[in-house]
């Protein structure tokens, strides 16, 4: 048993001495103590009740202010945006140079379900998945009789299944307005367009974001509600583009190529009139990325821009152009081209043995490996790695699509002597075709940088000076005579003045080493040579040419006639006049004279 | 004379009950109640009819039901609020346990009407749900444990009243219903409160929500989805919240007009979670506002009114009837104009349902018999002590 303490004891003590009943004086002790704790505790109470009340007034006071709030805002529900921030449904369109449209936004709709509202739930997945092929009838079923009370069945749907869709007739099945990116002309510049899909989505609109291309790069500025509408006019034209792509895709048919890529680009302002990628994709509906293998083989991969490539004997030109800028040659100066050219375990050969000495002339018109090795070991690796350099074949492109920063070049880790000589005749150092094109701009009009653009409207750029005019002229007249009496003698076009230089470049095997059997054929030109206007640069993946006893390989035999027949097909349209040399008047007799 | 000598004999007061009655009841509160009924029977002539319509009844089946049981809902709150309070702290604690069997039972006799949580009985003319009338016994039952442990050598009045409450939480999130839950233990945590709980114990629940919120939310990507989405201002204009928001901002503050509400159509809750909202389209901000001052007033009188009351089982026990209600409402209201995140909770007296009202009744009855004017002691207080010295 707990004994509880006597208290107050002395007075108990006390009592108990005077004969008194201590209970008496023990209960009013306790009694007085419960009336001071009570006390106590009442004035404790009070505060705390004051404070509940002021808390629960508070909160009341909030409820009663938020009500206020909402009631005094307008309602939502009838405008695009679901609430708070706004979705902004608008995209500007992209057109082509001329205003021809590319890329446009097309009134449509999304269809979702209200499961709980639903009707009939086993016709609806029954009728849906007749309408929609892809769509599973007893997933669906199952999406309905769970517990979700919204779900979305198609982003975007074209009228016809909407007519369908109404002709079901469940209240459960609804539509919410869409604006959807429409690519009118399908396939093409798929890869420049890129692509856009739904962001953030409400039930009355969606906000189209780009997801590649020009799309991305100039996300923010297409849907910048402050440009009013204004189209996003690209320096493409739509014409061309076409003729391009058609070509393109028939030269790599022919020439049984795995992929192909053309870069048309106007030589003063830098603007990009074409430029296409084999094989390609429809941006109306963007494949999905490939989760296994090369992404560089699918579709989506832009080879002119992304795909970068030991581009061969392309690269000869700039060691010319420099070894000519630096007066250590000029155009008829006599080089040693006796094969082969050792360099340690390293032995360089040519495509034929070119005899003892060529002119540096014909050292680009013959393409000799040897030629172009001795020029680039007079000129040496660090003033080399400078030239290209300026000519922005060791940065990426600064042209305006995202995936431009993924086309950096490769350069070899260490530049040493055997990269300085590998590297001037285009081995040792990948990078794109747009770079080879940019590249082939800036030396050949007149010595100035040229960077790459989309945008229409480019002024002649004046960047920096890469080499003088009168090497530019020097050059032309070079890659002139490549076409004329040279490697490319494919690439003739009548009346054109097509100049160029060939390249074929063994593939790199993955783990080292080069193919046999595997190229990629370049053919860099300017037309008309005597003041060039266009670089064209075609570019062939694995192309090899049946027609002979031999599978051919070589780019003089692949992509110079695939050039030749886009430039026949391109010049007239880009306005240039054919230049007809005047013929004798044969077999035309003067009638009369006076 | 007699009586100024020898001190007054204690005796039964001779007056008759309903004249005492009125004398000592708080009359404010009361019209407060019987307005918010009458709400409540406005509202359901709005907002019922599309459940009558879609259920196949008659338009105002709902309005009847409503009406025939706030009729007993009144029978039943001035009959409770006419008991003494020692009659409410018996009868109380009696019905906790009898609540609190069936509440057990639920899982094996109740059923689920289909809608995933077990919490009704089924009478078959209506359905009762144990939780709603253990509300109150519970508090009235905690209330005589909390004031039973302040006497000085009574039993540990709060610890058992803190287990009784863990034991009812855990069976009600069996069910599962958080909010009921959430309730219990919420009434439980202001009678400890204002029963005299130490500071920095307080201190310490509060840093520790404060604390363990942000883990859950640092760690938890489940807990911090929702309170984003209950954060972001984005809300899809057609889920229940985006209803119930359009509709307060369609009513503006006059409201679109008697029977021309639209939100009633598209909220299966109209007439119970989101009635709030009906109110507020068709008669606009006023209604809602009047509404919101009625429970302010109900709340924050029937407080200080306790304030005065010298009696600590009545203090507590009142309290805990008034805050519970108090917060109900609040958290209803609160839901509509998502200042809280999405629960359901029924807005005591307006929101449609017979055991709901029935169970509030007996509730605001018991307050009510809790804040009747009482005698406080206050004269015999003052002799006493000035005789003590």
């Amino acid at each position: 048993m707990i004994r509880t303490p006597l208290r107050p004891l002395a007075r108990i003590l006390q009592a108990r001495q005077m004969g008194e009943n201590p209970d008496a004086i023990e209960r009013e002790n306790l009694r007085l103590r419960h009336e001071e704790m009570r006390d106590q505790s009442r004035t404790r109470a009070e505060s705390r009740l004051l404070v509940l009340g002021v808390m629960f007034f508070c909160a009341y006071a909030t409820v009663g202010a938020r009500m206020g709030l909402l009631a005094s805002t307008e309602p939502q529900e009838p405008r695009a945006a679901a609430s708070g921030a706004a979705i902004i449904a608008q995209r500007a369109d992209i057109t082509d140079r001329a205003g021809r449209i590319l890329a446009t936004n097309m009134a449509t709709h999304a269809l979702y379900a209200q499961p709980q509202i639903m009707i009939d739930k086993d016709r609806v997945a029954r009728e849906l998945a007749q309408i929609f092929p892809d769509l599973n009838e007893e997933k669906l079923l199952a999406q309905f009789s769970g517990k979700r009370k919204f779900l979305w069945i198609r982003k975007k749907i074209s009228p016809e299944q909407q007519q369908l869709v109404h002709e079901i007739g469940d209240p459960g099945l609804l539509f919410g307005p869409r604006e959807m990116r429409l690519y009118p002309n399908g396939k093409l510049a798929a890869h420049v367009l890129g692509g856009a899909s739904f962001g953030r989505e409400g039930v009355n609109s969606a906000e189209v974001i780009g997801t590649a291309g020009v799309e991305k790069a100039f996300d923010a500025y297409l849907r910048d509600p402050g440009n009013g509408g204004q189209p996003l006019r690209l320096s493409l034209d739509l014409t061309i583009q076409a003729a391009v792509e058609r070509v393109l895709y028939g030269g790599m048919k022919l020439m049984n190529a795995k992929g192909a890529t053309a870069v048309l680009m106007d030589i003063h302002t830098g603007e990009l009139i074409s430029m296409a990628s084999l094989p390609d994709f429809d941006p109306n509906d963007r494949p999905a990325p490939l989760t296994r293998g090369d992404q560089s083989d699918s579709p989506l991969f832009n080879r002119a821009v992304q795909g970068v490539y030991e581009l061969g004997s392309t690269f000869k030109i700039f060691a010319v152009a420099q070894a000519l800028e630096e007066r250590l040659v000029n155009p008829s100066t006599m080089i040693e081209t006796k094969g082969p050219l050792t360099w340690g375990k390293y032995r360089i050969r040519d495509f034929h043995d070119y005899g003892k000495e060529l002119s540096v002339t014909d050292i680009i018109v013959k393409s000799s490996n040897i030629g172009t090795a001795r020029m680039a070991m007079q000129i040496g690796g660090p003033r080399q790695k400078v030239f290209l350099g300026r000519l922005g074949l060791l940065e990426p492109t600064s042209v305006e699509m995202v995936e431009a920063p993924t086309g950096r070049p490769i350069l070899p880790k260490n530049w040493s002597e055997i990269s300085t000589m590998t590297i001037s005749y285009g081995h040792g150092l990948s990078s794109s075709p747009l770079h080879l094109a940019a590249a082939y701009a800036s030396v050949l009009n007149g010595g100035t940088r040229v960077e790459p653009s989309l945008l229409a409207g480019g002024k002649p750029q004046t960047g920096e000076r890469v080499i003088s005019a009168r090497t530019s002229a020097e050059l032309r007249s070079m890659l002139r005579q490549v076409v004329s009496r040279g490697t490319a003698s494919f690439g003739e076009v009548e009346g054109y003045a097509v100049g160029g230089k060939t390249g074929t470049a063994d593939k790199p095997k993955p783990r080292g080493g080069y193919y046999n059997d595997k190229v990629i054929a370049t053919f860099a030109s300017a037309f008309p040579m005597n003041d060039p206007k266009y670089v064209l640069v075609v570019t062939l993946d694995e192309p090899v040419e049946t027609s002979g006893a031999k599978p051919r390989r070589t780019a003089g035999w692949t992509a110079v006639p695939v050039a030749a027949e886009i430039i026949r097909r391109t010049a007239p349209l880009l306005g240039l006049r054919p230049e007809i040399e005047p013929r004798d008047p044969v077999g035309v007799t003067l009638a009369s004279s006076n | 004379m007699t009586e100024m000598v020898y001190g007054s004999v204690p005796r039964a007061s001779g007056e008759p009950i309903l004249p005492r009655w009125w004398r000592t009841i708080d009359k404010w509160t009361l019209s407060c109640i019987l307005l918010l009924c009458g709400v409540g029977l406005l509202l359901g002539l709005a907002a019922s009819p599309p459940l009558a319509s879609k259920n196949g009844l008659q338009p105002f089946h709902y309005v009847q039901r409503q009406a025939f049981f706030g009729g007993i809902a009144l029978v039943v709150m001035f009959v409770v609020s006419m008991m003494s309070p020692h009659q409410l702290r018996r009868y109380g604690v009696l019905g906790f346990f009898a609540a609190f069997v069936a509440l057990a039972l639920l899982p094996v006799l109740g059923t689920d009407f289909g809608k995933g949580a077990t919490r009704w009985y089924s009478l078959g003319f209506a359905s009762v749900q144990p939780s709603e009338f253990l509300k109150p016994v519970f508090i009235v039952l905690a209330g005589w444990l909390m004031a039973a442990g302040q006497e000085i050598n009574g039993p540990p009045g709060r610890s058992i009243s803190f287990a009784i409450a863990v034991v009812v939480v855990g069976f009600l999130a069996m069910q599962p219903d958080f909010g009921q839950a959430a309730l219990v233990l919420f009434s439980w945590g202001v009678m400890y409160f204002v029963a005299g709980a130490p500071f920095f114990l307080l201190i310490g629940i509060a840093g520790a929500v404060v604390f363990g919120g942000t883990i859950a939310y640092n760690n938890s990507e489940h807990f911090a989805r929702r309170i984003d989405g209950f954060l972001s201002p984005d809300l899809d204009p057609r889920t229940q919240l985006g209803y119930a928001t359009n509709a307060i901002s369609e009513g503006g503050f006059f409201g679109v007009g008697v029977g021309e509400g639209q939100v009633k159509w598209s909220l299966p809750d109209a007439h119970t979670d989101f009635i709030i909202a009906v109110a507020a389209e068709e008669y606009g901000l006023v209604l809602v506002l009047a509404i919101i001052g009625l429970y302010a007033l109900i709340v924050v009188r029937s407080l200080f009114r306790l304030m005065r009351e010298r009696d600590p089982f009545i203090r507590l026990a009142g309290t805990g009837l008034a805050c519970m209600i108090g917060v109900q409402a609040l958290i209803n209201m609160g839901v509509a104009v998502r200042l809280l995140p999405a629960k359901g909770m029924t807005l005591p007296f307006v929101s449609y349902g017979g055991s709901s009202v029935i169970a509030s009744a007996i509730a605001v009855g018991m307050l009510l018999c809790f804040t009747r004017t009482r005698p406080q002691g206050r004269i015999g207080d003052a002799l006493l002590r000035r005789g003590r010295g």
